[in-house]
């Protein structure tokens, strides 16, 4: 069943627009990946999700709804309810995403408190059972702590420890490791779909590591520009990708360079607000791109799981479609 | 934090050096001498005035009328007024509840009127409140503080009529002088109308005196809650579904008020330095008419013990100032 259903979702801030009319939907106990280089529109498009997005920023789109509830008509106070109870979200930085002031129990009792209420020793059994679950040693002692005493790899545990506090039925990962050491990396995300099997939670996985989401992902979403590029069941995405910027981002992996003396990199950077293309966005750096990608906007071609926003999409062997 | 207390305090002694150096030196620097005001028009004449400088102890060299000031200041003894020939520190205690009193209502109204003002400044940024609140603060502490005061006085007091233009209270209450705090006294003196017409003296030399730390306040707020606001933890707070007011209050204005603590603590001395000016407008009793009389007496015992005292007091305060940011900010009571 969908949890989530996104229909031309777009953020706009003023002229500019972060999110491009997007549409994905996530499954119950599904792992989707959406990966894109910095600036394509991954995070604002999560933050949209969670009713994050600030003044002069706005959300607009055909549909966007949890469980069959529209989110966006409903009241701020009723959506409030389902923020941070059924929809939780993790984000890049945990050493600066637990406020200083507050020991670490406090914070993850607060969000227990709002959404399900209890005895103070209530919530205290539970924070403890939180921290247990999350891999904290000592947790009894750790409640007490305050987040200047934690490591990045620990604040992240308590933000996850939070998150899934009120038992989400999906979480939003935005970049869960970028900030941490590469050995804690591993341990991270090992204890996220850990904890994503054990509840059956839709996961969103926000990230640039396309090797992880090759891993754990079902699905994928390509972003570029604020635009889905790309979709489709992850192994397929990554094997034969459709999409030339696809196609682009796995050629940068260094495992696909190896014996090369340089990286393959696409030049040039993503359009900003007053350099957008005419056509395809992706036409100044594609290099298949034609007169007609310059000029033309692509529709998405393909079956709905597996979808490809490109005029020539790529063969199998990794061409251009006549 | 008892280490962190005494380290403060050693720093206190080339201060308080400083202060007498400077206060001993500054008045004397002023032409005319105590004995020339005291005689008035009519003179005095040269024999006179040497035996009265001898018997006053200004014959001797100036570091040696320091020298003896200071070694009675270790002693606890501040010397006597040259006018009324009273102890500087019994005449000090007498006038400065006055002081206090007024300090302390222009305080409250600059912390509960500039702190409200600058949260919702930054929390409604860009819009026409936070416009009028920063127009309204810049003003304010660019306003002189004596011309604001007439300015008011003209406009409430003649004008309209609502309240008093000067003294503590009404010429009609006799009230006993117990703690010298006016509020106090009029509610214990039992006389019915005292309390108002206390009040309605206070309230516009509070604002008078308030208007400028309530700027100061109202403007660090508003810049410390907007930094605060686009912190990653506040994002946190707000995924959590909490409600908007317990972000703000809870989460962004604990963060916020550990420059904002600072900052009112230094208003401190511009509360009693402002209240030499606001005192002396509004004729209020306390310490900075008193001052100000002294320096125009020549009164050198009463300028350098009032100064002295004054300065001591924004001492003392700026350093509880420093033990109440480790009680705010977590991450400072656990570094040493």
């Amino acid at each position: 069943m969908s949890l989530l259903k996104l229909e031309n979702l777009s953020v706009t801030f003023g002229q500019f627009r972060a999110v491009d009319q997007i549409s994905y939907n996530v499954n119950e106990g599904e792992v989707l990946g959406i990966v894109g280089e910095s600036g394509s529109g991954k995070s604002v498009s999560s933050l949209s999700l969670m009713g994050l997005i600030d003044y002069p920023g706005k959300v607009s789109a055909d549909e966007l709804s949890f469980m069959n509830q529209d989110l966006l008509s409903m009241p701020e106070a009723q959506r409030r309810k389902i923020t941070g109870s059924d929809i939780a979200m993790i984000f890049q930085d945990p050493m600066t995403s637990l406020n200083p002031c507050y020991t670490v129990g406090y914070q993850i009792i607060e969000a227990l408190k709002t959404h399900q209420g209890g005895t103070k020793k209530e919530l205290k059994t539970r924070a403890i059972e939180l921290l247990n679950l999350v891999g904290i040693p000592a947790p009894e002692s750790r409640l007490s702590a305050y987040p200047h005493q934690l490591s990045g790899g620990m604040s992240q545990r308590v933000m996850i420890a939070i998150a899934i506090g009120c038992n989400p039925k999906l979480l939003i990962a935005d970049e869960p490791t970028t900030a941490l050491d590469v050995t804690i990396q591993a341990q991270i995300i090992d204890l996220l779909i850990d904890l994503q099997k054990q509840k059956q939670m839709g996961l969103v996985l926000i990230t640039h590591d396309l090797a992880l989401v090759a891993e754990v992902a079902h699905r994928v979403i390509v972003m570029y520009a604020g635009q889905i590029v790309e979709s489709g069941p992850a192994n397929e995405v990554f094997s034969t990708p459709k999409h030339p910027y696809t196609q682009a981002l796995l050629a940068s992996l260094p495992e696909s360079a190896a014996g090369k003396a340089r990286l393959e990199a696409l030049p040039g950077v993503v359009p900003g607000q007053y350099d957008r293309p005419k056509g395809c966005l992706l036409s100044p750096r594609c290099p298949y791109a034609t007169d007609h990608c310059r000029n033309v906007v692509p529709d998405n071609q393909g079956p709905l799981e597996r979808q490809v926003k490109c005029h020539t999409p790529l063969d199998t062997l990794g061409r251009p479609a006549a | 934090m008892f280490q962190f207390i005494f380290r403060r305090l050693s720093l206190v002694i080339p201060t308080f050096i400083g202060i007498t150096l400077l206060t001993f030196t500054l008045i004397r620097l002023i032409p005319g001498d105590p004995i020339e005001v005291m005689a008035g028009e009519r003179g005095v004449s040269a024999e006179r005035h040497a035996e009265l400088s001898a018997q006053l102890g200004f014959d001797q060299p100036l570091y040696v009328q320091y020298f003896n000031y200071v070694s009675g200041v270790l002693q606890g003894d501040l010397g006597n007024s040259l006018v009324t020939k009273e102890p500087v520190l019994s005449e000090f205690l007498t006038l400065f509840p006055a002081t206090i009193e007024l300090a302390f209502c222009a305080a409250m109204f600059a912390i509960f009127i500039g702190l409200p003002a600058g949260i919702i400044a930054a929390v409604k940024r860009g819009t026409l409140f936070d416009h009028s609140v920063m127009t309204f603060s810049l003003t304010g502490y660019s306003m002189p503080i004596f011309w604001w005061a007439l300015l008011l006085m003209l406009i409430f007091s003649v004008n309209l009529g609502w309240t008093p233009v000067s003294g503590r209270i009404d010429v009609v209450y006799w009230i006993d002088d117990v703690t010298g705090f006016m509020l106090i006294d009029s509610i214990l003196s039992g006389e019915e109308g005292a309390l108002s017409s206390a009040i309605s003296h206070l309230i516009l030399p509070s604002i008078v005196l308030g208007t400028i730390p309530m700027a100061v306040i109202a403007r660090m707020t508003r810049s410390s809650m907007l930094e605060v606001l686009s912190e990653d933890y506040i994002r946190t707070a707000r995924a959590k579904g909490i409600a908007p007011w317990r972000v703000i209050i809870i989460h962004a204005l604990r963060n916020a008020l550990i420059p904002v603590i600072t900052v009112i603590g230094l208003q401190v001395g511009i509360l009693l330095s402002g209240a030499i000016l606001t005192e002396t407008v509004f004729a209020w009793p306390g310490i900075g008419k008193w001052l100000i009389e002294s320096i125009g007496r020549r009164d050198y015992p009463v300028v350098q013990g009032g100064i002295l005292i004054v300065a001591s007091i924004i001492i003392v305060v700026n350093l509880l100032v420093d033990v109440a940011y480790g009680i705010v900010n977590p991450r400072i009571r656990h570094s040493r």
